[in-house]
């Protein structure tokens, strides 16, 4: 129980790039202590040596071709853009170097 | 920002052990991108290579670029990797404005090749096994260009301007496992590794591996321990070192750098560092955190990779040579003294010089081309010497035309300047500047006898056994002759006339 | 002729064929209808009639030439909104796609197109298919046309009631959980998804990857069948996507034939949680069925208990991923937070304001159930969970063609009855999701009205992988059964929605 403290929920919105207000952090922390209480169940119905699936349906060796088709044109790329200039896709200035 | 304090290198390789670990990742010279069909090319306008794919659409999916999976595997093979029997493609999550999925489709804990080594031969001639710990397939990020602010630098700028042309062209990742023991000699080291892991991607044409283009980059871990200790220092990771040099002065930088810190009872910052080969000094950049949890999984839409053994060996069979086989195999061959093979090698002509010999020419001479008269018009035209407009062959062609006494070295030489002015092959050249080898010696006998009586204390020489005195003869009579007879021959001659 | 809106999309197939009516008059007349009868139950969220009617021009110009394009040809039909369309905005039911007009089209509403079916508009859903109600839609609920003030399912509400209400005769939905069959059961309509592979899944919003695929939702099984007929098939674009055809649903369902039948009745979802109604009407499909001379056995799926609480982590945690691409940069909201608006903050706030609540809880909640740390005890876990339900899965078909399970626990709850309690709404789901985590086909069926309110309930069959053409030939039979009974399908009991 409580796993889910309000720390986590900042920290985990946080990593979502989600801003949260204090107001929300509370409300997440429990409605998600709930659901994680809930889910937490799977842990008791598995074993060690039980393989994950991540695929239901098994599949391999699915490539495509080595071979060049059409790309959109710049316009089409930016149509949907909220705001560009000389041909690329403008967003703010990046705080962190990296 | 100011710069850090320093220990001297000796002082720092006295008191601690270097470990480094280098990633290198090759982007693959597949004709289309990793998961879409957008062209993989260098310098198109902005946001031209892109599709619903590369610029992450809401819908779209990646779907695998065989090439680029079997390069992967080659390059695993070259570094004598195992291949995965099952390699899977894992989801690396994290925000960033040039990754437009804000996640990277890579590998995590099943890479396509794992377990490899490689000797690296140093300047001493002293040889280290680098052990590789794997190669994965992963994408490259977009790029993010700084508007604003004094220096065009990430700091100050008023906003960002993102293309995403570059977003999804193939990677391979390369990771060493750390490497001890190198010494005062590791940063040769890692620039010699990198240098060599550039050499197989370009002699595998899976890369055009050009690092001023970002073909190829590296980044540096760097640890130190004290001696004796066996417990690793904590690392920090160099980013944006992108030529070999810079390599080099990267690692020597942060072992002296980190030195001082912990020879003054300092501790080192688990970070990410950046190098700033005009300042020469690595500045800090952000702590390793919470923001490094990726949250890595198998990315549901791409199916495990389960390379066939046949299609393994396939691609074993067609890996060329490797560099260093080669460069062995050659040297050996050619019977170059070391120096001399060392200057072709570092000159990168090796394959000028090979497809010379090839073509017919003896392999001293060919290298006397390259690194001689050829590096001398490319350096005084700005040029790199593979870019000049002649090919192996005219030069072999030029060549045998000496060997035969139908040219002298002087004549070659226009013949050469005629075939770079494109006035045609050299027989052409020959045929349009008039260049033959005056084989009357008739002409050539009255010219020298008429040298000889000229100058009668240099025929007093020769007859006494001086026979470098004939020298003084041999100007006298090439101007008479306009050039156009072999210096060889006039020495012989001048040699026998001032015998009788 | 206003008949023509209750007509299946069969009939009015047949009849464009025969040339008794042409596409346009069709189109018209359900355009019409549900233009008049959208403010009453918000099914589609865009509608243009200019854009059905030049398609169905298209259609009746291509018969006139005489290409019949598909089976379904001239027949309009509704797409959720989650299907990317180049001539209608996509917003996947969020604030945060508002007004984007897609760059390209899903593969299926390619497919659709080049079949020659109208598009009449693109239908409500919970926001990013994360609901079973169309309550956490931004753009305000779908209504179920048995109670307007009940809801039509989730999350393809607006499909479901577009259909049971007759403003489209057929639709396309996705099913991650039950998205499709939960509307289905509780509108009287029937609705399948397919393998997990037999719909390509390009251009579909992706809610959780793994687990997504589209399907049809009408009101008969043969259309369900014509529909899938023409959605399925392989997609290089889609690498999950199956090479091989599953046949002809249209001939599994008219060639169904009772002969030999072994259907299975899963113990754990028979028992405890189901409205007394549906369990009766459960019941009674069996009755009918054993009457039939089917054979009909209890199996043992153990591991479906643990269904519902894997779920909940492996759609989170792919969701989380799959939505990191709404962050302002190249489609969509973009939110400029107060003072200094670094690249961050903007990404932040767009996602603060541009997700609903359900929306952010569920990827909070994928973050950490993939964070390092807690992968191996949710994620991984629920990935066993996986295994374990297709084991038990593999037992169960090993005795019978098909199993049964009342599609959903109760009928239609009213509007704001579980919305604000997040478990209760996932317990709709519990019958449902054992399909998409093993990757098998799944249907529902009307089975009658629940006797305490008179609502629909359906009846859910699901069949092995691959063998969709099972679940329909035991679709058509239930349906056969019912409709015998009554005279005619289940939807004709509908209440009448009349413009107001």
């Amino acid at each position: 129980m409580s796993e889910i403290t309000p720390d986590t929920v900042r920290h985990l919105a946080s990593l979502a790039r989600i801003l949260v207000t204090e107001d929300e952090v509370e409300t997440l922390a429990k409605e998600l202590n709930v659901i994680v209480d809930a889910v937490a169940t799977v842990k008791k119905a598995v074993s060690g040596d039980i393989k994950a699936t991540s695929h239901p349906i098994p599949m391999a060796n699915v490539y495509r071709e080595d071979v060049v088709e059409p790309s959109l044109t710049q316009a089409e790329a930016l149509s949907g853009a909220p705001d560009s200039a000389d041909g690329r896709f403008r967003v703010a200035a990046i705080l962190d170097e990296d | 920002m100011a710069k850090e304090q320093l220990l001297s290198y000796e002082d720092a390789l006295d008191k601690f052990e270097v470990v480094i670990g280098l990633e290198v990742h090759v982007e693959l010279n597949t004709k289309s991108k990793m998961f879409c069909g957008c062209a993989n090319v260098f310098g198109s306008e902005p946001n031209t290579n892109v599709c619903p794919i590369c610029i992450a659409l809401p819908g779209s999916l990646p779907a695998v670029n065989r090439k680029a999976v079997e390069s992967s595997i080659a390059i695993g093979l070259a570094l004598d990797c195992q291949i995965a029997p099952t390699g899977r493609f894992a989801r690396k999550n994290y925000f960033y404005p040039d990754l437009a999925k804000n996640f990277q489709t890579s590998q995590y804990d099943e890479p396509i090749a794992f377990e490899g080594k490689i000797d690296i031969e140093l300047e001493s001639g002293e040889v280290h096994t680098v052990l590789i710990e794997r190669a994965h397939m992963e994408e490259d990020a977009g790029k993010l260009t700084h508007v604003g602010g004094a220096t065009g630098r990430i700091q100050g700028a008023e906003y960002s301007l993102v293309d995403y042309n570059r977003a999804g062209v193939p990677l391979v990742e390369i990771v060493t496992k750390p490497i001890f023991g190198a010494g005062d000699k590791a940063p040769e080291l890692a620039a010699a590794y990198v240098r060599a892991i550039r050499e197989i991607v370009k002699a595998m044409d899976v890369s055009d591996a050009k690092m001023e283009r970002g073909n190829v980059r590296c980044d540096a871990n760097v640890s130190l321990r004290p001696k004796g200790q066996e417990k690793l220092g904590t690392r920090t990771e160099t980013k944006n070192v992108n030529s070999l040099r810079s390599v080099e002065n990267a690692v020597r930088y942060e072992i002296q750098r980190q030195g001082y810190i912990l020879a003054n009872g300092g501790t080192i910052t688990q970070e990410t560092r950046h190098w700033h080969e005009d300042r020469g000094h690595t500045s800090s950049g952000r702590p390793k955190s919470d923001a490094d949890d990726y949250r890595y999984f198998p990315e549901p839409d791409l199916v495990p990779v389960q390379p066939s053994k046949e299609w393994i060996e396939e691609i074993r069979a067609s890996l060329p040579e490797m560099p260093s086989l080669r460069r062995r195999r050659l040297q050996e061959e050619w019977g170059f003294a070391e120096l001399e093979f060392r200057d072709v090698v570092n000159s990168d002509l090796l394959d000028q010089v090979e497809d010379t010999v090839k073509a017919g020419a003896a392999p001293q001479a060919a290298r006397k081309w390259w690194t001689g008269e050829l590096a001398r018009i490319a350096n005084a035209e700005n040029l790199v010497v593979q870019d000049l407009s002649i090919t192996p062959l005219q030069v072999a062609q030029i060549q045998k035309l000496i060997d035969a006494g139908d040219l002298t070295d002087r004549m070659a030489r226009d013949v050469v300047a005629g075939v770079l002015a494109g006035e045609g092959e050299p027989a052409q050249v020959i045929e349009k500047r008039g260049l033959k080898v005056v084989k009357d010696d008739g002409a050539l006998i009255e010219a020298i006898d008429k040298a000889l009586a000229s100058q009668p204390d240099v025929l007093e020489k020769i007859r006494e056994g001086k026979v470098q005195a004939a020298g003084a003869v041999i100007g006298a009579v090439m101007q008479a002759m306009r050039g156009q007879v072999d210096a060889a021959r006039v020495r012989e001659l001048i040699l026998e006339r001032a015998s009788k | 002729m206003t008949e023509l809106v209750f007509k299946t999309a069969a009939e009015i197939a047949d009849l464009i064929a025969s040339k008794e009516i042409s596409s346009q008059e069709v189109t018209k007349a359900f355009y019409d209808r549900a233009e008049a009868l959208n403010p009453q139950t918000n099914s589609y969220l865009y509608q243009s009639r200019e854009n059905a009617m030049a398609a169905a021009v298209s259609a009746d110009k291509a018969q006139a030439e005489g290409k019949i394009l598909s089976i379904l040809h001239g027949v309009p039909i509704a797409v959720k909104d989650n299907l990317t369309t180049t001539d209608a905005p996509t917003t996947s039911g969020s604030k945060i796609l508002e007004g984007w007009v897609p760059q390209y089209d899903a593969t299926v509403v390619k497919k659709l197109r080049a079949s020659g079916l109208p598009i009449l508009g693109k239908t409500n859903l919970d926001e990013f298919a994360m609901g079973s109600s169309t309550e956490y839609s931004a753009f305000g609920p779908s209504r179920n046309p048995w109670d307007l003030d009940r809801i039509p399912g989730g999350s393809g509400g607006g499909s479901s009631s577009a259909v049971a209400g007759h403003l489209a005769p057929i639709a396309i939905g996705s099913d991650t959980g039950g998205s499709i069959r939960y509307p289905a059961a509780v509108t009287g309509s029937v609705g399948a998804k397919p393998t997990y592979g037999a719909v390509s899944r390009y251009g579909l919003i992706a809610l959780a990857s793994s687990l997504d695929q589209i399907g049809p939702v009408s009101n008969t099984v043969l259309d369900s069948a014509l529909l899938q007929d023409v959605i399925s098939g392989h997609d290089p674009h889609d690498s999950t996507s199956l090479k091989d055809s599953l046949g002809s649903m249209t001939d599994a369902v008219k060639n169904a034939d009772v002969k030999g039948l072994r259907v299975g009745i899963v113990k754990q979802l028979s028992k405890d949680g189901f409205q007394p109604g549906v369990k009766a009407c459960f019941d009674d499909t069996i009755a009918k069925l054993t009457a039939q001379g089917v054979e009909v056995v209890e199996v043992d799926c153990p591991s479906f208990e643990y269904a519902i609480a894997a779920y909940y982590l492996i759609l989170p945690a792919e969701a989380s991923s799959n939505l990191a691409k709404f962050d302002s940069v190249r489609f969509g909201l973009r939110v400029a937070p107060e003072g200094n608006p670094t690249i961050e903050r903007v990404m932040a706030a767009t996602r603060e304001a541009g997700f609903g609540p359900e929306v952010k809880r569920r990827i909070i909640l994928g973050t950490y159930a993939l964070s390092s740390g807690y992968y191996d005890a949710y994620y991984g876990s629920a990935q066993k969970v996986r295994t374990l339900i297709q084991q038990d899965l593999e037992k169960a078909f090993s005795q019978v063609d098909v199993l049964l399970t009342p599609t959903a626990p109760t009928t239609a709850f009213k509007i704001g009855e579980k919305v604000n309690d997040p478990i209760a709404m996932y317990l709709n789901d519990v019958a449902t999701i054992p399909a998409n985590l093993a990757g098998i086909p799944g249907m529902s069926v009307p089975n009658g009205l629940a006797q305490e309110d008179g609502l629909p309930s359906g009846v859910q069959i699901l069949a092995p992988a691959m063998q969709d053409a099972q679940m329909y030939r035991v679709g058509a039979i239930i349906e056969k059964l019912y409709t015998d009974e009554w005279g005619s399908p289940l939807i004709a009991k509908a209440p009448k929605l009349e413009v107001k």
